[in-house]
């Protein structure tokens, strides 16, 4: 039988305040234990909660965001359950009445593109963190993180497969570091994500019964767990058993599943309003002024760019991806006047494979976008050939200075003197006379052979087309 | 000394007639002597006391003082304290010491006053007689065989028996009221929202709110300036402008509409407390008010819906005492569902544990609807009755209590007896009201109560009423005999 994969994701992204959600204590990451939790966060006797409003900007930023509705009226509530590092005992979060409304995101998989669904995004608190080790086997908590606002991501059960959950994932980080709202960082935990998948035969319209995957911090391994838990779920269907309603963590290190609790086994979290809050107001005019701070949205800079730039929706999509990144290629384009996908391939190609390959942000860069355009502008003006610009461009990297001191400096300017290249090209064929032979007498392959050992010879600064057109007609 | 007013401890502060220090050093005395008997006291601090006396001292002489400074008060043991035992009644906080000060306490000390100590209570204010303490009851200075009431029973005895000027207190369900009622005292339990809850232990988020037990309106006037106000750090106080709650003290009531609920003058009102209330009704139309008779219909169901909000809001309130960071711990949990069941199991009475099963029950999935959601819209239902009263009338006038404070142990072992007695009091708190209780008269000795109930911020117009009151009859000069003497 052949399986429908139905994924559906909730997105926890940590609100890049200040301070804390429900108190002014610090949300600064990395922080020894316990150093930035005040009376609030310890959940002591007596102590109150008091709304961040930034906590607000960000969430109606993000409702404005993805067109769904940010809502006028909106109710904190508290989820009820025991743990040590929940300090009161409950989690305060919404519930029935969430900030965020139904909206959605368009994602491309294969070059395609498809909306997927977001059913609500509200607002919480992060519980602290239970340290093991150390502790003489018993446990410790740290309730630096107890308070830092979360806003959860809720989307429609729309993907199809891993690499569409992974698709509406990197999208809604992107989406998330457009608006500023955070921070994106996964390893710190400020971006993470929970997974419910399940399997249905082909064509049936009911969904399957779903499991809960928990423990995803990274793209790779939301696709990883994603498989494991497709190929695991068809076998036990094919088996003939039932799939079992529960919450499974994902070990990266077997690259497994396996259960933690099943549904028996969950919370009843007695949710109510809480009543330490009163219901949060939201008036059109704070929404208006929210509009008017709004960025350039991901999508609409992509249309953008394949409209006024002429670009491809790869490479569209790819230089949009962050707001940053599509920045750095605008300046980078104005400043030379270059073709737009001469700089769109210098940027997201020889760029970013060095950002990459030195685990550096497109913010971290060590070439500017106008010195990338210096040396866009010695390749349009046929200076030097992308092939050298290529070793300029490392040796920009380096730091030994801007594309014409280094061109100057290596002599590595083009060779666009007829005469020159024509000694050059005399040179080669009189060095080569057996390939001379074997070209006359039909192996025209060999006609790269010569412009090689001609390149070779001028070090790489003949001009290539030059090159081209002497040696056919010398040949 | 321990006869005068507050404003008359202030004039002798003031006249230099008396030192803080001296006047403090009175009451702690007081306190020595007689708090062995009633128990209204969990924790004395002296040394806190002399302390902000002496500043109050010098205060007093750079001529910065204000209206109570130097003039000592009590504060119910739910108010965090700084460095100071904070135990809300319970064997569960008996180690906490509080790391910060309720604004309540806050205010206080910021207008000079001095803490001589904290003030027994029911455990977590779930109590309506003192007798759910973990340290034990509170005996009422008229009869010591009887309860001062509760939860704020502490401080009403303690007010009562002249060991403090004044004291704070906080009302859920009639907690400031009916104590009052109980012992001869004024209690005011103010708009929900008027009196920062910050630091103030909660028990059910939505109804407790902190307010005064004086011996007089006047007094509770003076201490309601000081503790009412706006606060940032609770969201649910009220942005309203400061008053002055002495100002109206001294109105006239002529053309003052006064409604007579006939729910709160009907079947198990005490008819000898009927008589007083009767008696005080009479008075009040000679001052001018007119009497007309009201309905407040939904008043039959607001013990039960109160028992189904209160126990809710609590049962979530109290899950942060779990024995993981502050107050009571088991010794030698074998693993974290033994620390969790012992330390609660250990750590709270037997009414609490009753209402946080209570409350755990009517929030469960299944049964939220069906109770907590039907609860609240009947809460909107009793509000509704008010709003509409208070199109008729002005204020509204009717027992605090049924009858005048049981016996010790009378009603300990029957919840629903227990529960019943704060019919008249728990309404107001559903609808976030502010409401009074003064003396009116006496019944085989003991002291009876009579509730004004008010509109929104109306404090200034109750006090008023009270205060007019309190002109035209002596109840107030009279004191529990061989205690206060």
């Amino acid at each position: 039988m052949t399986y429908e994969t139905v994924i559906g994701l909730e997105i926890h992204a940590q609100l890049a305040t200040k301070s804390k959600i429900f108190s002014s204590a610090s949300t600064t990451y990395g922080a020894s234990p316990n150093t930035q939790a005040c009376a609030v966060d310890l959940g002591l006797p007596g102590v109150l909660p008091v709304l961040n409003e930034q906590v607000v900007r960000m969430a109606a930023k993000f409702g404005l965001a993805i067109g769904a509705k940010v809502a006028p009226r909106s109710v904190f509530a508290r989820k009820n359950y025991f743990y040590p590092d929940l300090p009161k005992g409950y989690q305060i979060s919404q519930y029935e009445l969430p900030i965020v409304g139904s909206g959605e995101v368009q994602i491309e998989v294969d070059g395609e593109e498809k909306t997927i669904g977001v059913t609500r995004a509200h607002l919480e608190e992060d519980a602290g963190k239970s340290l093991h080790g150390d502790f003489q086997g018993l446990s410790g908590i740290d309730l630096n993180r107890a308070g830092t606002p979360l806003l959860e991501i809720v989307s429609e059960p729309d993907m199809r497969s891993p690499k569409e959950a992974v698709a509406y994932m990197k999208k809604m980080h992107s989406l998330v570091r457009y608006l500023e709202i955070c921070d994106g960082n996964m390893q710190e935990g400020s971006f993470r994500c929970d997974a419910n998948i399940s399997m249905r035969p082909q064509g049936q319209k009911e969904l399957g019964t779903r499991t809960e995957l928990k423990n995803l911090n990274s793209f790779r391994f939301v696709e990883r767990a994603l498989d494991f838990e497709i190929e695991r779920q068809i076998d036990v269907l094919e088996s003939g058993a039932q799939v079992i309603q529960e919450t499974r963590l994902y070990d990266a290190d077997k690259n497994e599943t396996r259960p933690m609790r099943t549904k028996e086994e969950a919370n009843d979290y007695r949710y109510f309003p809480d009543p330490d809050l009163l219901p949060l107001i939201i008036e059109p005019e704070f929404l208006e002024e929210i509009k008017v701070e709004l960025p350039e949205l991901p999508d609409d800079k992509k249309h953008r760019f394949m409209q006024e730039y002429d670009l491809s929706l790869y490479d569209a999509s790819v230089l949009t991806v962050r707001r940053e990144l599509a920045d750095y290629f605008e300046e980078t384009l104005k400043a030379s006047g270059s073709e737009a996908n001469l700089c769109a391939n210098w940027v997201r190609g020889d760029l970013t494979a060095l950002l990459n390959k030195n685990n550096l942000d497109i913010i971290e860069t060590k070439v500017t976008a106008a010195e990338l355009a210096g040396l866009l502008r010695r390749i349009t003006d046929k200076t030097i050939s992308g092939k050298i610009a290529k070793k300029v461009f490392d040796a920009m990297w380096n730091g030994e200075g801007d594309a014409d001191t280094i061109i100057e400096k290596r002599g590595l300017k083009q060779v666009t003197d007829i005469g020159a290249i024509e000694n050059i090209v005399d040179e080669v064929l009189a060095n080569n006379p057996k390939q001379l032979n074997d070209y006359r007498n039909g192996k025209e392959k060999l006609f790269g052979f010569f412009v090689g050992q001609v390149m070779k010879a001028s070090k790489g600064k003949a001009n290539p087309q030059q090159v081209n057109a002497l040696l056919k007609k010398k040949l | 000394m321990h006869n005068k007013s507050l404003s008359e401890l202030s004039l002798l502060l003031r006249q230099r007639e008396c030192s803080s220090v001296e006047m403090t050093r009175y009451f702690l005395d007081r306190i020595e002597n007689d708090n062995r008997l009633l128990n209204s006291f969990i924790t004395v601090t002296p040394d806190v006391a002399l302390r902000q006396a002496k500043v109050a001292d010098e205060r007093i002489q750079s001529g910065n003082a204000e209206t109570l400074t130097g003039i000592p008060l009590a504060h119910k043991d739910i108010f965090c304290t700084q460095g100071v035992k904070t135990s809300c009644g319970s064997k569960m906080l008996d180690n906490f010491i509080a790391p910060y000060n309720a604004t309540v306490v806050e205010k206080c000390q910021a207008a000079g006053m001095i803490m001589l100590g904290k003030t027994n209570m029911d455990e977590f204010a779930m109590g309506s007689s003192n007798e759910t303490s973990y340290y034990g009851p509170v005996k009422n200075p008229w009869d010591t065989k009887t309860v001062p009431g509760g939860s704020s029973g502490g401080s009403a005895a303690a007010v009562s028996a002249r060991l403090t000027p004044i004291a704070t207190g906080t009302d859920t369900g009639g907690s400031i009221r009916q104590p009052a009622a109980f012992c001869g005292i004024t209690g005011l339990k103010p708009t929900y929202g008027l009196v920062s809850r910050y630091g103030m232990i909660a028990f059910a988020s939505s109804l407790d709110q902190g307010g005064p037990l004086g011996h007089s309106a006047e007094d509770v006037a003076l201490l309601l300036n000081v503790i009412a106000g706006f606060d940032a750090r609770d969201s649910t106080s009220l942005n309203h402008p400061k008053e002055d709650y002495t100002k109206h003290l001294n109105d006239n009531l002529a053309g003052l509409k006064i409604g007579l609920p006939k729910e709160y003058f009907s079947e198990g009102l005490d008819p000898e407390v009927f008589k007083v209330l009767e008696a005080a009704r009479s008075e009040l139309e000679k001052a001018g008010a007119t009497l007309h008779e009201i309905h407040l219909p939904h008043t039959e169901l607001a013990v039960p819906i109160y028992y189904i909000i209160a126990p809710a809001e609590c049962s979530s309130n109290l899950s942060r005492y779990d024995g993981v960071r502050f107050g009571h711990r088991c010794n030698n949990p074998s693993d974290l569902t033994d620390l969790y069941k012992r330390s609660r199991a250990e750590g709270f009475g037997a009414e609490v544990k009753r209402r946080i099963m209570i409350g755990t029950y009517a929030l469960s999935a299944g049964y939220y609807d069906a109770y907590y959601l039907k609860a609240q819209k009947i809460r909107r239902l009793i509000r509704d009755d008010f709003v509409a009263a208070f199109k008729q009338v002005d204020v509204i006038l009717g027992p605090t209590t049924a009858t005048t404070a049981f016996k010790i142990d009378e009603k300990v072992d029957d919840p629903i007896a227990m529960y019943l007695s704060d019919i008249y009091t728990i309404s107001v708190n559903l609808a976030g009201l502010p409401a009074i209780s003064i003396p009116a008269g006496f019944v085989n000795q003991q002291p009876v109560g009579l509730q004004l109930i008010g509109n929104y911020l109306n404090e200034a117009q109750l006090l008023n009423v009270a205060h007019q009151y309190q002109q035209r009859t002596d109840w107030l000069m009279q004191n529990p005999l061989g205690i206060a003497g």
